[in-house]
Formats: structure tokens, C-alpha cells, sequence
């Protein structure tokens, strides 16, 4: 079979199963715009801004663990696509990103909408690649979604010269069946030495402590990790990206840890005397100040990344390899051998936590003539019964998302962690609907942040994607002004959300429903009506407490133990 | 404590590897006291000599950080095992009057050849290791020096042991 460039990667596109690439156009990528044009093993979807389409691939990613595909053309639309990747990047996130590029005999030329995407992205990507002939486009695209895929995942942008994709010229196509890259390979199963080591540490613990990260979730391992955990009968923590990997219900669960995670989760990593690391990173946000961080503890560390070994805090057992396949190898020599963590101390372990857990951290002040954003957020768990897919912008708002809606099940709580990226919660949202029509889908979001990506409402409206959005509008940056009161004595500087649009006409504008909610007496109500609303995005703008906070909290250079708490607890 | 690692990469000879790895040093602000790189005999492969000053952790993340890089095949700490380590060295000195003999003398000394003679100057090439280079410049005085072109170290390990794909 004779190809085109674009017609190359439209099926190679469909070889690796994929469903939907999100773009935009540009010059760079009009012979693929041509190539897509009437055909149907491959659905395009046109989002307004290239942000936009990175995100919403993000978000369709973290929600199926199938890699996220986007188009996009050279220079500006390269550009936009940046933040997106970054996003995707940190939070490592398996996505292929395609983008054009001027006609390989003007790189370098300064050439209309050229810009060096190679170089501009090296440092955000797992890897990027510039395809350099028609010849080995079919096997650049196969490398590209097995690195993305594989080992610890993330993007890959595979930059293609214009002329290389032009419908005149032909190449045999055969899309290859296994990629050989003598440079690449990602570790897979732990050393089982390394493994024996950790069970036995594990299994002499006095105060034990499972601290477990979105490499569960990206992993796939929330199934292991759930039996690991019950199995012990250790309590468990989880950082923002590991949400969901262990059921929040369950009893063994303390919550999240780090900055704003629970109390008696800091506390618990204060004092253990064993620390389980499992796919996750030892993240500034969850350590606080390093020097203070699980003082008595010996560490267990299983990471697919080497890299992320000994990273910021040296660890005694390190184990490389996948989540999944290390904890079923622990699992099964717990389960060969009689010996067990002495359930005298695992009851006094548990009777100390007990106690933290009683000073009832995440008490919010319920008499309020204010809507609580913490309260919003309990009524959509109720009216969506915990079970749905729930995507975040960045801000006080996020926090409460992940405090307040316990998930059970993995790959449910879809958020920004690593780059913190203002504007993601919508067009992600959009992914995941895709993926998944017949779920529920909501976007808890802030009025500064949603303003990020309003434009992909207009996106939402031409695929009909039926999202529920809740801006926790508090009319301010919440986490700035949060920031600013107790570092900067108050001065409010520039965190104000001043001129904001009047959301339900906005949102009417672009062919959605818009409800506005000022009375904490209403929230309820509102949310069942919205809900009940199933074909219909609503946009859902909550009037929130300008002054609320979100707590626990750590201070910069503060340890674990060393939190503050919310005043207003005696409220509840 | 800090220490001088020399280390030895063997990537993929593409465009844009090099890049990479520069790119990976200033990024996570590692230390680069030099960088040399060339293809080897299998032109596909390049090999890179990459000479580093770093405390026991920060070498070890720079080694994994080198590893995770998809376009590198396989990479060794030289400084690990014995090891021979060569950079070659031009510099041209001041030479007049009685300094030319004396120049002359500690060029013979250091092994040097001496490659380019004027009125008032010698360009002298010298290989050797850090610490030979060094001595040299010393010997010679940063008065008499007028220009130092090092092309940064490169080695290979002694013995059998081999850095291959
Ligand atoms: C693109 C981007 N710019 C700036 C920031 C810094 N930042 C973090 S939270 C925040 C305020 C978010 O305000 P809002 O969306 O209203 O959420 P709230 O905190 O009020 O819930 C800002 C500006 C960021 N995370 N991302
Ligand atoms: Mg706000």
C-alpha cells in the first residue's frame, strides 16, 4: 500500500487503536487536515485553543490510561500546545503529540510560523523526535506511543516538516510491529532481593505508614495496592495524584497527606518507623521541609523511575519496577510467610492515630450564611453519589475537591499536581467525556481559573459533552489571597477577581445552561437539578465565602508535625 | 563531600542528542567542567566525555538523569574503576629573551612539542590529564600566557572493561 505523509499517520493513527486526536489547524498541517478529511477510523475533534486540546488528551488519557493525541501546526500552534505538554509532562501522562512544521528545506530559514518545537519542548517531553524522511514517519509515530506508554509514561512530540506529509508523494506503508530501541528500556519487574528485603522491613514494623502516589493510578495497581494494604491492616495515606488508588471509604485510609493533606496522615508520616513509599515521589509539596520529614523512619520505595530514587530524601530499600507487578511479588511473600508486624504495637499504632484522627481536621464551619465551597463540594458527591469523574483547576478549589469528594475508584479525580496548571479542569473535562458519554463528568473550578479556557464552552457545545461545571466562585485568586493573609499581613496585591463576566449569560452565549447559587439553603436543590439535566452542560456559579481557607496547611520550611489548623473547628 | 566525575556516554548519533544532554545539565543545574563529543567507529553511535564536579547524591541523579534519556545507550562513572584520562592542550606563551630557553626546557619536561615559533611566541601542544594540564599553565605563569584552547577530557577505562552498546 502507497501512502502519503498524512495518510501515513491517520493509519498508523488507527493501527494504535486510537479513537480521538484533538487539534487545531494551521498551514504546517493542512495535508493532514486533507488526509483526515472524510475519513472515519479516526475522530477529530476542533478545540478553540491548542491548550485546550493538549488538556483535553490529557484528560482522556488519565481517564482510560490509553495515550492522548494531539495536532497541531507549527510555530504559534506549537506554542500554545506548551503548557499542555508541561502539564502532561510532570503529572506523567502518556500522550503523542503531533506537530507540523515548516517545509524542511526553510528550517532554519526563520520561515513563517517556524519555530524550533524540537528545542522548545526538549524540556518538558519524555522525548521528542523531528521526522527527517517520508520513509521512517510510520516508525517514528510506533516509538513515539511506545515511549509514551511505556516505563514511567509521558509526552512525546513528534515534529514532521510539512512537505513530508504532502498528498504527491508516496511511500510503501507497513506500520511496524515491534519497535527495537537498543537506548530504551524501561524497567519492568522488581529485584526480587531488593523485594525480600522490603517484606521484611515491612513486616517488623512497630508504626507503619503507606504513603502511595498517582504511579499507583498511572500504573494501573490500585487493585494490588488495595489487597497490599488490607493484608497488613497498615494505615495508608495518599498524595493529590494518588487519590482514588485506595478507596477513600475504607478505614485503613487517612486521607491525603502533605501541604494540605489531614492531620493525622502528617502526623502518622511523622512518626512512623516504616514509610512505604509506592509510586510516588517524595514531591515538596508532600515532605515539606526534608530535614524534618518521617525523622525515625526507614523507607521502602518502589518507583518504575529510577531517577526518582534517593531524588529528595535517601531511602533504605529501593525497588525498581512496575507498581503492579512489585506489590503482587510482596503480596505473595506475605502471604507464604507466618511472620507479621506484632499486633500488640499495631494496636497502640492505631489507638495514637485514633486520637489524631478525632481533632476532626477537615470541620468547616456549618452555620454560615455563606456558601461554603467545602459544602458544595460534599453535596456533589451526594448527588453523584461519589462515583464521578471529577477534573480540577488549581486553587483553594482544588483542595477542597480533593478533601472533601472521596474517591474509590482510580483514575475518577483528574487534576493538575505537578505544574499547577490554572485552566486544565475544563477542556480535561471534555476528554473525559468523550471517553466516557455515559458517565458523569464534573469540573470543579474557580471564577479566575476557568477563565483560562472559558473558550472551550464553544468545544463542549459542538461535541455535546453534558459536563457539570462548579466554579466555587469566591471572587478572588483564593490561594493567593490565602497566600497574602498569612505571609504578607493581608495585603491583598492583585489577587482581587475585579470585572468578572456574569457567568450564566456567558455561559447561555455559548448554548449551555447557566444557574447561579448564593444561599447555602439552596445548594442542594440546584445540584439535583443540574444533574437531572443529563444532555445539558451546566455551568453551576457558586457566590462562596471570599474568606474561607483551606487547612490543614504547612507552611514553607515546616515539618509534618508542625500544622495549622482551621480556627473555626469548634463551629462545625 | 564534592568530587571530580569523569563520565563516559555512549548515545545515539542523532541531532538534537547533544542537546539533550545540555540542555539536562543546566536544567537541573548540574556542574560541566567540559563536554567533548564525537561518532566513534560505528557512526551511528556517538561518545560523549562529560566531566562533572558533584557531591556523592548529585552524581548519582545526574547519572540516572543521563540513563533516563531516551537517546543514550549506556553510560559509566570512568572515575569508578581505573581509568586513562587525556585532554590535549594548545597555548601559545610569550618567548623572549631568556624565557624562550626556559619555556623551552619546561616544554621538554611536560612532554609538550612545540608547534608554532615567532619572535615572541610558541604555540605548545600538550596531552595529558587535568592535573598535568594544570601543573603546566602553572609552570609557565599566567603572565606569559596569552591564549589556552583545552578541547575538554576524554577516557576510557583501563583493563578489558568496555562501555559498549
Ligand atoms: C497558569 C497559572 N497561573 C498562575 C498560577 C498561580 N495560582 C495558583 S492558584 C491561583 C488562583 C486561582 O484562583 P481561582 O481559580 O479563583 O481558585 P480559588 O483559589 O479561588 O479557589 C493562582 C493565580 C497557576 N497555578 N497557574
Ligand atoms: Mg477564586
Amino acid at each position: 500500500m502507497e501512502l502519503s505523509g498524512g495518510e501515513v499517520l491517520i493509519q498508523a493513527l488507527k493501527e494504535e487503536g486510537v479513537e480521538f486526536i484533538f487539534g487545531y489547524p494551521g498551514g504546517a498541517v493542512l495535508h493532514i487536515y486533507d488526509a483526515l478529511y472524510e475519513q472515519n477510523s479516526v475522530k477529530h475533534i476542533l478545540v478553540r485553543h491548542e491548550q485546550g486540546a493538549t488538556h483535553a488528551a490529557d484528560g482522556y488519557a488519565r481517564a482510560t490510561g490509553k495515550p492522548g493525541v494531539v495536532l497541531v501546526t507549527s510555530g504559534p500552534g506549537a506554542t500554545n500546545a506548551v503548557t499542555g505538554i508541561a502539564t502532561a509532562f510532570m503529572d506523567s501522562i502518556p500522550m503523542v503529540v503531533i506537530s507540523g512544521q515548516v517545509t524542511s528545506k526553510f528550517i532554519g530559514s526563520d520561515a513563517f510560523q517556524e519555530v524550533d518545537c524540537i528545542g522548545i519542548t526538549r524540556p518538558c517531553v519524555k522525548h521528542n523526535f523531528l521526522v527527517d524522511s517520508l520513509e521512517n514517519f510510520a516508525e517514528t509515530i510506533k516509538k513515539a506511543f511506545h515511549v509514551a506508554t511505556t516505563g514511567r509514561p509521558g509526552p512525546v512530540v513528534v515534529d514532521i516538516p510539512k512537505d513530508f506529509t504532502a498528498p504527491g508523494v508516496k511511500v510503501p506503508f507497513e506500520y511496524p510491529k515491534t519497535v527495537n530501541m537498543r537506548s530504551y528500556s524501561p524497567a519492568e519487574q522488581g529485584h526480587p532481593g531488593q523485594i525480600r528485603k522490603a517484606v521484611d522491613l515491612i513486616l517488623s514494623a512497630k508504626r507503619p505508614m503507606i504513603y502511595s502516589g498517582g504511579g499507583v493510578v498511572l500504573g494501573d495497581a490500585a487493585a494490588q495496592l488495595t489487597e497490599f494494604t488490607e493484608l497488613l491492616g497498615y494505615p495508608i495515606t495518599q498524595t493529590l495524584m494518588g487519590l482514588g488508588a485506595f478507596p477513600a471509604s475504607n478505614k485503613q485510609n487517612l486521607g491525603m497527606l502533605g501541604m494540605h493533606g489531614t492531620y493525622e496522615a502528617n502526623m502518622a508520616m511523622h512518626d512512623c518507623d516504616v514509610l512505604i513509599a509506592i509510586g510516588a515521589r517524595f514531591d515538596d509539596r508532600v515532605t515539606g521541609e526534608t530535614s524534618s520529614f518521617c525523622p525515625d523512619a526507614k523507607i521502602v520505595h518502589v518507583d518504575v523511575d529510577p531517577a526518582s530514587i534517593s531524588k529528595t530524601v535517601t531511602v533504605d530499600v529501593p525497588i525498581v519496577g512496575n507498581v503492579s507487578s512489585v506489590l503482587e511479588a510482596m503480596i505473595a511473600l506475605i502471604k507464604d510467610t507466618k511472620k507479621r508486624a506484632d499486633p500488640a504495637d499495631l494496636a497502640e499504632w492505631w489507638s495514637i492515630i485514633k486520637n489524631w484522627s478525632s481533632s476532626d481536621c477537615l470541620a468547616y464551619d456549618k452555620t454560615s450564611k455563606l456558601i461554603k465551597p467545602q459544602a458544595v463540594v460534599e453535596s456533589l458527591w451526594r448527588a453523584t453519589k461519589g462515583d464521578a469523574y471529577v477534573t480540577s483547576d488549581v486553587g483553594q478549589h482544588q483542595m477542597f475537591a480533593a478533601q472533601f469528594y472521596g474517591f474509590d475508584k482510580p483514575r475518577r479525580w483528574i487534576n493538575s499536581g505537578g505544574l499547577g496548571t490554572m485552566g486544565f479542569g475544563l477542556p480535561a473535562a471534555i476528554g473525559v467525556q468523550l471517553a466516557f458519554p455515559d458517565e458523569t463528568v464534573a469540573c470543579i473550578t474557580g471564577e479566575a481559573s476557568i477563565q483560562m479556557c472559558i473558550q472551550e464552552l464553544s468545544t463542549c457545545l459542538q461535541y455535546g459533552t453534558p459536563i457539570k461545571v462548579i466554579n466555587l466562585n469566591n471572587r478572588y485568586m483564593g490561594m493567593v489571597r490565602q497566600w497574602q493573609e498569612f505571609s504578607y499581613e493581608k495585603r491583598y496585591s492583585h489577587s482581587y477577581m475585579d470585572a468578572l463576566p456574569d457567568f450564566v449569560k456567558l455561559t447561555e452565549s455559548y448554548g449551555h445552561v447557566g444557574m447561579r447559587i448564593e444561599n447555602p439553603e439552596d445548594v442542594d436543590a440546584a445540584m439535583e437539578e443540574a444533574f437531572a439535566m443529563k444532555d445539558r452542560l451546566v455551568f453551576m456559579d457558586f457566590q462562596t465565602d471570599q474568606g474561607e481557607n483551606v487547612y490543614p496547611m504547612i507552611e514553607a520550611g515546616k515539618g509534618h508535625h508542625e500544622m495549622r489548623l482551621n480556627p473555626a473547628r469548634e463551629l462545625a | 563531600m564534592k568530587r571530580r566525575h569523569v563520565i563516559a556516554v555512549l548515545m545515539e548519533n542523532e541531532s538534537g542528542a547533544l542537546s539533550r544532554v545540555a540542555g539536562l545539565f543546566s536544567a537541573r543545574g548540574y556542574n560541566i567542567e567540559s563536554l567533548t563529543v564525537a561518532a566513534t567507529h560505528d557512526p551511528t553511535l556517538s561518545r560523549m566525555t562529560i566531566v562533572t564536579i558533584g557531591t556523592e547524591r548529585v552524581v548519582e541523579q545526574i547519572i540516572k538523569q543521563l540513563n533516563k534519556l531516551v537517546d543514550v545507550v549506556r553510560l559509566t562513572d570512568l572515575t569508578e574503576v581505573q581509568f586513562i584520562e587525556r585532554e590535549i592542550m594548545l597555548v601559545k606563551v610569550r618567548a623572549v629573551e631568556q624565557g624562550r630557553e626556559e619555556l623551552k626546557r619546561l616544554n621538554d619536561i611536560f612532554r609538550g612539542r612545540i608547534l608554532d615559533v615567532t619572535d615572541s611566541s610558541y604555540v605548545i601542544e600538550l596531552t595529558g590529564d587535568d592535573h598535568k594540564l594544570n601543573a603546566f599553565l602553572d609552570s609557565v605563569g599566567r603572565d606569559n600566557i596569552i591564549e589556552v584552547v583545552r578541547s575538554g577530557a576524554t577516557g576510557v577505562a583501563r583493563g578489558d572493561k568496555s562501555l559498549k552498546p
